[in-house]
């Protein structure tokens, strides 16, 4: 069977500076190829090569051909001809992917009257069967609104029925489950199957998560610095990659079904700048498998299996990956994990309650309503533990933690701050608490400012309290999480993402606190540099007993460095316990679908699981269901419980109840169930 | 929404009063209608004059704040007072409100459109013969303000009638000829002659503005990933150009109409005067150096009142274009 | 890096770090490499040379009449020709320039001041204090700046012009302002202004170290914009006498005098019109330079 798309040696360069260089693939009917990279590693660039959407001053070379028909250099009405007909495409984030002012029915249909001849009305009859396709209740109503009024997850439906509006021989999903939370990307990559399934097409998978194409892709090629790397079945990339770089990639991925604190395998160093690769191998700098002969010139790709090619000239040498502690990164000393003795609490949290006016319109506002953000969350945080908490977005998480970090009274329930009830606190033991309290955020870029020197951001919270002279703790700071004292005139633009991670790491540690609030401090990472940065994360707790608040929707990176994890559904704390104890058996129904939603990158297992897919979107917080709050989307509801026992879920707002030792749940049958 | 909008209005109501309550005392702290008096020859007698600035509601003896009362009595029962020659303010600006209204109106509509069509067009093409051509323009022209502007195009207005048409094409001088006898097509025709240069004095800068800014908003939203999307579905560029960028990079060119009305309104008074032409804006000009504090007073009133509506235009248009904004 | 380890070394440890001047020599850099930002630059200088050194290679002086030539064209005594009274036209016109280009500069200085105030004051508080303030401007909006400052005139006479700046710079902030609020806004949701706050640091402090520094392109933008508004504006209200009051001259009240006379001196109305079009032009290529410069990913104008 010839290939529906055949891309061969595709090269882009923007105004001399390469972005992708000598990409070749091809998929064939039916067949789905996974891209994988990091960030600036081209895989996006190739989609909107491949698609022709590049902007204008891009220098395209090469050949892309697609049925046959060569693409590159065709005349601007082919290209138009084609898109959309024998290939479409899925964006990354479904918001601003459609047209705000028209309605999604109308966007649909327009995508049907671009290619083929029917009139207003039957465009409009098939945009809502292909809604009904996709999976959005009530088509026909849904097809007259508006995009803002999908959510997320909705959205990126829409644009998977209108990228198969018109049967394509080509689907081009570039990240499209990256925006979203990870029930929902279950979700969607569910429709995408069925998608494809109703179609035939051929399915190009661009994406950052080695879980996602696990599970999804039959072939991989994993791209680095603008140019393939490795190719090959999905089995062969993962359990015998033959390429340093594809090795250290897997081996720094967290992982949700493993326990033990093991230290991840950073990859040293950071990806090159396309307009300065080094001469020889790009990956070479980075590589602990380096040899002289590396950086002569670059490896091209070598046969090294069936269908399997990797670009290094050591591939032999690369031992096959085992699970574990990979062969090729010699992994450094492991932590221990503390047990959770009678230690001290150093953050108390009581039934606390958090009401936002719900506003309406951007122009014309009013009040409709009342969002319960937290509606009575109890947890603590011992000394020199870690607490994890996850929950997606709408769970109430972020504002938990913005109480916290305010130190105001809140609206009801109660705080304690290191022994400091947050309601009685006056200016002075609130500036006092501040010290002892430090924060690190998701995105280091906008959590330092653009304008001032490391050294002046290190010597903010210094001179704040009263620290004259804080030079010597600022050199002291930088060596502390790894970077160079030297380093302290630059600005912050003037580094990497995991250097800046660490610069914000370092100016919470600044005041020698105690407890540390990290929100999501790792998720604005590539996975290689997310290791780093977990790793160091680990070793800073040893070494300054420091306890963590640990807030994420990365239910894998909690696992690895969290002792307790809370896992939140819609302002409630759904389950809470030691970690192990939560992962290996949950035994609340959300925490069971939510982990059961995560993608492994272990494909064997990731085809043999039976995923748990939630139904439908979020309830909207300012209209929780009555009694459990999950019920509504909860599958034992749903299909195990007999109307007699629902009513008690319709009727009473379960508590966390204990089941064992340190692990509780708030279901009225709470079962412990294994799911990862 | 109905209810949403009657707070807006009540809130632009209460704006309109303070606003017109400062303007007519600033005016009336201000100016000294009393100097009116000093140069007639032969002088009134103090008691007269008195007596006459009292009946006005003008006397700067009476004391401040009751002459607000009566004034903002007045104004009430809808009464803008006496004029310093004693006629009535109403009856006035009754008659001068249709002149700026026409010409206002006018230099809108054609600034704005006429602009936002360049704006489109440059964006398209962007550093295309167009783009460079219409930004050089539009640069000059937001660097002419409109008394050399209007100056200039009634010396070239001048310069042209004497020879290249040898003949009184553009008339520079009021809106209308007095004592024609042609017809409806004649006096068309005349009116026509009057209306063209105010017009293009007060709608160049308009389009100058508008274009500039249809452009950036073009510019933003070219990149914007659903117009990707429409081209990945199968549409031309010039389709998805039309069809989603320019109808979306209107939205905030309608909320800008709002911030330019002002300028539009000042830049009428001073067209008004310099074309003679009879409408509020002359008459502010000429009430200041009369010392008239009930017309100024009243003229600030209108022009409040008028900006006010044109920012609810344009919400209201705003919420036309923009389905986000629009409550359910 | 100009500085070697060991001075770093040095320097850290008195707490003091001489900041790279990186960015505004960059800043500098593109701006001074784009044609318009040359040609913009070139021609204010200009402006300013001729302005205030021009009186001093002049033969006449404002004040001067030349009782031997009305209203007579450029010659090699009267450069740009004399006015009805005698007045040399150089003399006078580079005395307005002079006038017009001080108002401009300090009206918007004043008024983006107290734009970035305002509006970053309203934006990070929020709450009543970004109520009074976004109402005092909605109603400075609607009182027309013209009118007031129309009916202020009288007071603006016998050297009185810095009161005009100050009053003609209350009319300006607005529309900057509204934008100062809607960036701070924006701004106050960066993590780096929440690592601020959650250090301790205080709110007004917040705003002049964090708020109003990250805005500057902004402000320096509009500072530059503003200059030539309130040239305009100025020129505008002393065409009708109600601005710069006489025996001070300006642009506008020189353009007034002119255009009466044009039709048959057109010297008394071209050359300063002229000057004045080149000024107010080279300010706003400065302008949009200056912002191509800061924010080189959009290419915009007004």
């Amino acid at each position: 069977m010839s290939p529906v798309l055949d891309v061969r040696d595709l090269s882009v360069s923007f105004g001399g500076v390469p972005a992708v260089r000598e990409v070749s693939c091809a998929v064939r009917r039916g067949e789905v190829l996974g891209i994988v990279g990091e960030s600036g590693s081209g895989k996006s660039v190739t989609s909107a090569a491949v698609m022709g959407l590049l902007p204008p001053g891009a220098r395209v070379t090469g050949s892309v051909r697609l049925h046959g028909r060569e693409l590159i250099g065709a005349p601007a009405r082919e290209l138009t001809s084609c898109r959309g007909k024998a290939m479409s495409m899925v964006f990354q984030d479904p918001l601003s992917a459609l047209t705000p002012v028209y309605r999604v029915g109308d966007q649909i249909a327009e995508a049907v009257r671009v290619h083929q001849r029917v009139d207003k009305e039957a465009a409009l009859v098939r945009a809502v069967q292909l809604l009904d396709l996709v999976g959005i209740p009530r088509p026909s109503e849904r097809a007259l609104a508006f995009p803002h009024e999908f959510s997320g997850g909705m959205r990126q439906r829409v644009m998977i029925a209108m990228a198969i509006a018109n049967d394509p021989g080509v689907i081009i999903c570039d990240e499209p489950t990256t925006a979203l939370d990870v029930t929902v990307q279950a979700q969607v990559l569910e429709v995408l199957k069925k998608a494809q399934q109703k179609t035939g097409a051929a399915i190009i998978m661009i994406t950052h998560d080695l879980g996602v194409v696990a599970g999804f892709a039959d072939r991989v090629l994993v791209m680095y610095a603008g140019r393939p790397v490795e190719v090959g079945g999905v089995d062969d990339v993962y359990y015998r990659p033959r390429m340093p770089y594809t090795v250290g990639l897997l081996g720094s991925i967290p992982r949700a079904d493993k326990g033990g604190r093991w230290p991840l395998t950073p990859i040293e160093g950071s990806p090159p700048s396309p307009a300065a690769l080094p001469p020889g191998c790009p990956f070479a700098p980075r590589c602990p498998m380096r040899i002289d002969a590396c950086e002569e010139r670059e490896p091209p790709l070598f046969e090294v299996g069936d269908g399997h090619r990797a670009a290094c000239i050591r591939w032999k040498e690369v031992a096959p990956y085992t699970l574990g502690v990979p062969a090729v990164y010699g992994a450094p000393g492991s932590a221990r994990r503390t047990p959770r003795r009678a230690q001290r609490t150093v953050l108390e949290v009581r039934g606390l309650v958090k009401d936002y006016p719900l506003l309406k319109g951007t122009l014309f506002r009013r009040r409709i309503g009342t969002v319960h953000a937290v509606a009575g969350v109890d947890f603590d945080l011992r000394e020199g533990e870690t607490l994890g908490l996850v929950g997606e977005s709408g769970s109430g998480k972020t504002t938990t933690l913005t109480q916290i970090l305010e130190l105001a009274p809140p609206q009801q329930g109660g705080i304690t701050v290191l022994g400091h009830d947050t309601a009685r606190l006056d200016a002075a033991r609130r500036t006092e608490i501040r010290r002892d309290m430090q924060v690190v955020f998701q995105d280091p870029l906008a959590s330092l400012d653009p304008r001032m020197t490391v050294h002046d951001i290190l010597a903010e919270p210094l001179r704040t309290h009263g620290q004259r002279r804080p030079g010597r703790r600022i050199a002291e700071l930088l060596s502390l999480v790894g970077l160079d004292p030297s380093h302290a005139a630059r600005y912050p633009q003037d580094f990497s993402g995991g250097q800046r991670q660490r610069i914000a790491i370092a100016r919470a540690l600044a005041l020698e606190p105690r407890l540390l609030v990290l929100d999501e401090p790792v998720s604005a990472l590539d996975v290689s540099i997310q290791a780093g940065v977990i790793n160091l994360l680990g070793s800073l707790r040893a070494r300054l007993g420091l306890s963590y608040l640990f807030v994420a929707h990365d239910l894998a990176v909690v696992r690895h460095i969290a002792d307790r994890v809370a896992v939140m559904y819609l302002g409630r704390i759904a389950e809470i316990g030691q970690v192990d104890a939560v992962y290996q058996a949950p035994a609340h129904p959300y925490t069971q679908a939510l982990l059961s939603a995560i993608p492994l990158p272990d494909p064997v297992r990731e085809r043999a699981r039976d995923r748990i897919l939630l139904e439908g979107d979020l309830p909207s917080p300012a209209d929780p269901p009555t009694g459990c709050r999950f019920r509504t989307r909860c599958p034992k509801f749903r299909a195990e419980l007999t109307g007699d026992e629902r009513r008690l879920c319709v009727d009473v707002e379960p508590e966390v109840r204990p089941l064992s030792a340190d692990q509780g749940a708030a279901c009225h049958y709470a079962e412990r169930r294994d799911v990862v | 929404m109905a209810g949403f909008l009657a707070r807006r209005v009540l809130n632009y109501a209460v704006l309109v009063v303070v606003a017109a309550s400062l303007a007519y005392l600033l005016a009336a702290t201000a100016l000294d209608p009393r100097s009116n008096y000093a140069d007639r020859t032969p002088k009134p007698p103090a008691a007269v004059v008195d007596a006459q600035l009292t009946a006005l509601n003008l006397n700067d003896r009476t004391p401040l704040l009751q002459r607000y009362a009566t004034w903002a009595a007045g104004v009430l029962h809808g009464d803008f007072g006496r004029s310093v020659g004693g006629t009535p303010v109403n009856d006035d600006l009754r008659r001068r409100m249709g002149v700026t209204f026409r010409l206002v109106v006018l230099g809108l509509v054609c600034g704005s459109l006429l602009g936002v069509l360049a704006g489109a067009l440059a964006a398209a093409r962007q550093y295309g013969w167009f783009d460079r051509l219409s930004t050089g323009l539009s640069f000059v022209v937001l660097a002419v303000p409109v008394v050399v502007l209007a100056n200039m195009l009634i010396l070239a207005a001048t310069w042209a009638n004497e020879h290249v048409f040898g003949r009184q094409v553009f008339l520079v001088s009021g809106e209308h000829s007095d004592g024609l006898g042609t017809g409806f097509w004649g006096h068309a025709l005349d009116r026509l002659q009057h209306l063209i240069l105010p017009t293009v004095s007060l709608s160049v800068g308009l389009i100058a503005v508008f274009s500039r800014y249809q452009r950036n908003m073009m510019l933003d939203v070219l990149g914007a990933d659903y117009v990707r999307t429409a081209m990945a579905k199968g549409l031309s560029r010039g389709q998805a150009l039309v069809r989603h960028a320019l109808r979306t990079a209107l939205i905030p060119v309608a909320t800008y109409f709002a911030f330019t009305f002002g300028t539009l309104l000042t830049g009428a008074t001073f067209t008004e005067k310099i074309f003679g032409w009879h409408g509020l804006g002359e008459q502010l000009i000429n009430s200041i150096f009369r010392n008239d504090v009930n017309t100024v007073a009243a003229i600030s009133f209108l022009a409040a009142v008028a900006v006010l509506c044109a920012s609810l235009a344009a919400d209201l248009l705003h919420a036309a274009l923009d389905p986000r904004v629009r409550a359910r | 890096m100009t500085l070697s380890e060991e001075e770093l070394a040095e320097e850290l440890r008195d707490g003091v770090v001489a900041g790279a001047p990186s960015r505004t020599r960059l800043i500098a850099g593109r701006f001074f490499r784009s044609g318009q930002g040359r040609l913009g630059f070139g021609v204010l200088a200009l402006m300013f040379l001729l302005a205030f050194a021009g009186p001093l290679v002049s033969p006449w002086s404002y004040l001067d009449k030349d009782f031997t030539a009305f209203l007579q064209p450029p010659s090699p005594d009267h450069w740009f020709g004399t006015l009805q009274t005698g007045a040399d036209v150089f003399a006078v016109t580079l005395r307005g320039m002079q006038k017009s280009l001080i108002v401009g500069l300090l009206a918007a200085l004043v008024s983006t001041a107290l734009a970035a105030v305002a509006g970053a004051f309203a934006g990070y508080f929020l709450g009543w204090t970004d109520r009074t303030l976004t109402w005092v401007s909605d109603l400075l909006l609607v009182l027309p700046a013209f009118l007031v400052l129309a009916i202020m005139s009288p007071l603006f006479g016998s050297g009185q012009w810095p009161l005009f700046v100050i009053t003609l710079a209350l009319f300006l902030w607005m529309v900057t302002s509204k934008v100062v609020r809607g960036m701070t806004i924006s701004t106050k949701e960066h993590e780096f202004i929440q690592a601020a706050r959650y250090m301790g640091v205080a709110p007004v402090r917040i705003i002049f170290r964090h708020v109003i520094p990250n805005l500057s392109s902004l402000l320096i933008v509009d500072a530059t914009l503003n200059v030539s508004t309130a040239i305009l504006t100025e020129t505008s209200l002393s065409y009708f006498g109600f601005g710069i009051q006489p025996p001070d001259v300006s642009l506008g009240t020189l353009i007034a005098d002119g255009s009466r006379t044009a039709v048959y001196a057109p010297w008394t109305f071209w050359f300063v019109a002229g000057l004045l079009v080149v000024t107010v032009l080279a300010v706003n290529l400065v302008g949009d330079a200056l912002r191509d410069a800061f924010d080189p990913s959009s290419k915009r104008a007004r």
